[in-house]
């Protein structure tokens, strides 16, 4: 006798909830040769915007808490990841399609992106800030500081890539998405992430392991669905502070960088591929503060 | 302790009308207990059902400017500053610096000593007396709580209304109420009924707190809501603020369930105001069905209904914002208070 499957729907990851989308829509989500893996929620803009409402909130907390921690945190992640490889390349290889020896690689390059970033988490500002000469009996001290909440479209293209080290890789899903989150989180920043759409497992996953670990509620935000739907709401919300559209290159992103315009969004434009670890992203969504003080005259 | 059942109560003109000319606590109590139960199950179920109701795109663009126009703008803190008071009187004169068409709210409330410095905020733009402009309601009565003495509390009273209160909202002694001294409650509330009284023979607006979250039934909301109405109360009005819970959609209802019935009464329209825990447009647009719903439209107006709240303006400014940018706004597009 066979055993009856459970197809299973999957929710959002709103606020360290997993709440339905507010449209109550969702979409099958289906491997490469076409065959039903699961449901998925498919986000509205109000989703959208409620998922900016929890990372404002999540914000304040999330960027006074220390460096030091903000790493450890983010090495919690990589940790956990590790811990449950098996589920991702699984869901990987059900979804991208590939052997399972290419979704071990993109498990593996994903954990070293966690760590990597999470290695930064209390160095950056040590790089990117600086102590300025001024004419004058001051200390000139310029340090970088999270902008606030980034929106960000997760890299979506299957067509895969390859590894610094040169290693095919059949799909990103997974490796995609570690590679824009983790720069914009460890600086302080909450995300408004939305996840590749066709194959969102691997992200739906994630979230079940960023609920599990040390990442407080509402500092990232993974929304399924269309971007092409959801991304113009998040471009034009007075309250994003930063848009990254590593993964718009199918959308409109002009008109996307147009709207985003309108609030002096910091943008970041689309990237083929996978974007390689850098410091170049963890500063782009951080603001210079400068500081005076005064130098003691005796 | 034995009540004294004879006692006559202070004259009130519609508890008169209504109990007759020989007004006893006795007759208050046979009154307010005769009433009927309250189906709690039912309300909370017609409640419920009247929360559902889909409001959008013009309907919604209506609802939010009148909810704007119904809301006492409160600050209510022991922090609370003339600086403060400006503030809030600026914000009520131009809730949305952005947008001209923004409507201006109906009241500013305060505590009484902050009265003289809502009065000079507001300059031309107070109501004083007339029906044009925004009023000024000062809490009195040793709000929040309501534990002082009936000389300090008419003193109160008397006091704000001198600074030029056009609104003063009272709270009734729970502690009496709840130990069955109707007489106390009713009395208390004819006695600052008639401080409200101001030089000209006028009367500043009553509203009369019960502070159902500490009321226990619905039941003895019923009761109160009765006893503010009979002993001459304007306005019922659910909560201080203070108190969890505070305005909930079922009390807001039963209440006006009382107005309602008063109104086939006597014909004589009283007012409601939820106060405390509103802070979202969706919520408040609940309440506006609700009270469409229960005693018609003709309700919503500031001489019969207001929202009593201060963090509710900004997120219906935001809505409104929504509506007429096509784009969400945020919390840098209003005023943080």
């Amino acid at each position: 006798m066979s055993r009856l499957a459970i197809p299973k729907t999957y929710k959002l990851y709103i606020g360290g909830k997993f709440p339905r989308s507010e449209s109550g829509r969702t979409y099958e989500v289906v491997s490469r040769a076409g065959g039903f893996l699961a449901n998925a929620a498919k986000a509205s803009r109000k989703d959208a915007r409620d998922a900016v409402v929890a990372a404002r909130a999540a914000q304040p907390g999330w960027a006074s808490a220390s460096g030091y921690n903000r790493g450890q945190v983010l090495y919690r992640i990589a940790e956990l990841l590790e811990g449950r490889r098996a589920q991702f390349i699984e869901e990987i290889v059900a979804s991208e399609g590939g052997t399972a020896a290419s979704a071990s690689k993109q498990v593996d390059a994903a954990v070293d992106v966690w760590v990597w970033y999470a290695g930064w988490a209390d160095k950056y500002v040590q790089v990117a800030g600086n102590g300025n000469a001024v004419s004058g009996p001051y200390f000139n001290l310029s340090t970088p500081e999270p902008t606030g909440v980034v929106a960000i479209i997760a890299p979506q293209s299957l067509s895969g890539g390859s590894l610094s080290g040169g290693a095919a890789l059949a799909g990103n899903s997974l490796l995609g998405l570690a590679s824009v989150v983790a720069p914009a989180v460890l600086t302080g920043n909450t995300v408004v992430v939305i996840a590749n759409e066709s194959a969102p497992l691997s992200a739906i996953s994630l979230s079940e392991v960023l609920a599990t670990s040390d990442v407080p509620g509402g500092v990232i935000n993974i929304l399924t669905g269309s971007p092409a739907e959801i991304a113009p709401w998040l471009a034009s919300h007075a309250d994003v502070n930063a848009l990254d559209l590593t993964g718009a290159e199918a959308l409109e992103w002009v008109d996307l960088q147009i709207s985003a315009a309108d609030t002096l969004k910091r943008v970041l434009t689309p990237v083929s591929g996978v974007p390689a670890p850098s410091l170049d992203r963890i500063v782009a969504f951080t603001e210079t503060k400068t500081v005076w003080h005064t130098k003691s005259l005796i | 302790m034995t009540l004294e059942q004879s006692v006559s109560l202070a004259p009130a003109e519609r508890a008169i009308q209504l109990l007759g000319g020989d007004l006893t606590e006795r007759a208050l109590r046979l009154h307010l207990e005769g009433l009927s139960g309250v189906d709690a199950v039912g309300l909370e179920q017609r409640a419920a059902d009247l929360g559902t109701r889909s409001i959008k795109t013009t309907s919604k663009a209506w609802a939010l400017d009148r909810i704007i126009e119904l809301i006492d703008l409160t600050t209510l803190e022991g922090a609370d500053t003339p600086g403060k008071v400006r503030s809030l009187a600026s914000k009520a004169m131009t809730p949305d610096a952005g947008d001209p068409t923004t409507p201006r709210v109906a009241a500013v409330c305060v505590y009484g000593d902050m009265v003289p410095f809502a009065v000079e905020a507001l300059g031309a733009a107070h109501s004083a007396g007339t029906d044009r402009g925004i009023n000024i309601a000062a809490v009195a009565t040793a709000f929040p709580s309501g534990r002082a003495s009936l000389r300090v509390k008419l003193a109160d009273t008397a006091d704000a209304v001198a600074s030029g209160a056009d609104e003063i909202d009272m709270v009734i002694d729970r502690g009496a109420f709840l130990s069955g001294r109707y007489g106390q409650v009713f009395d208390e509330i004819v006695a600052v009924k008639d401080a409200c009284r101001r030089a000209d023979g006028t009367y500043a607006h009553l509203k009369v707190i019960l502070e159902t979250g500490e009321l226990n039934t619905y039941d003895n909301v019923r009761r109160a809501s009765w006893l503010g109405i009979l002993a001459g109360g304007d306005f019922i009005k659910t909560s201080t603020g203070k108190v969890a819970p505070a305005a909930t959609l079922p009390v807001t209802l039963l209440m006006l369930e009382v107005v309602r019935d008063w109104r086939r009464l006597t014909g004589e329209r009283i007012g409601v105001k939820p106060a405390g825990g509103i802070r979202t447009s969706k919520d408040a647009i609940k309440y506006l069905v609700t009270v469409a719903e229960t005693v018609g439209e003709e309700w919503l107006t500031p001489s019969l209904f207001r929202f009593g709240a201060s963090s509710l303006l900004n997120d219906v400014l935001l809505q409104r914002q929504k509506m007429t940018t096509g784009h969400y706004s945020g919390p840098d597009y209003v005023t943080v208070d």
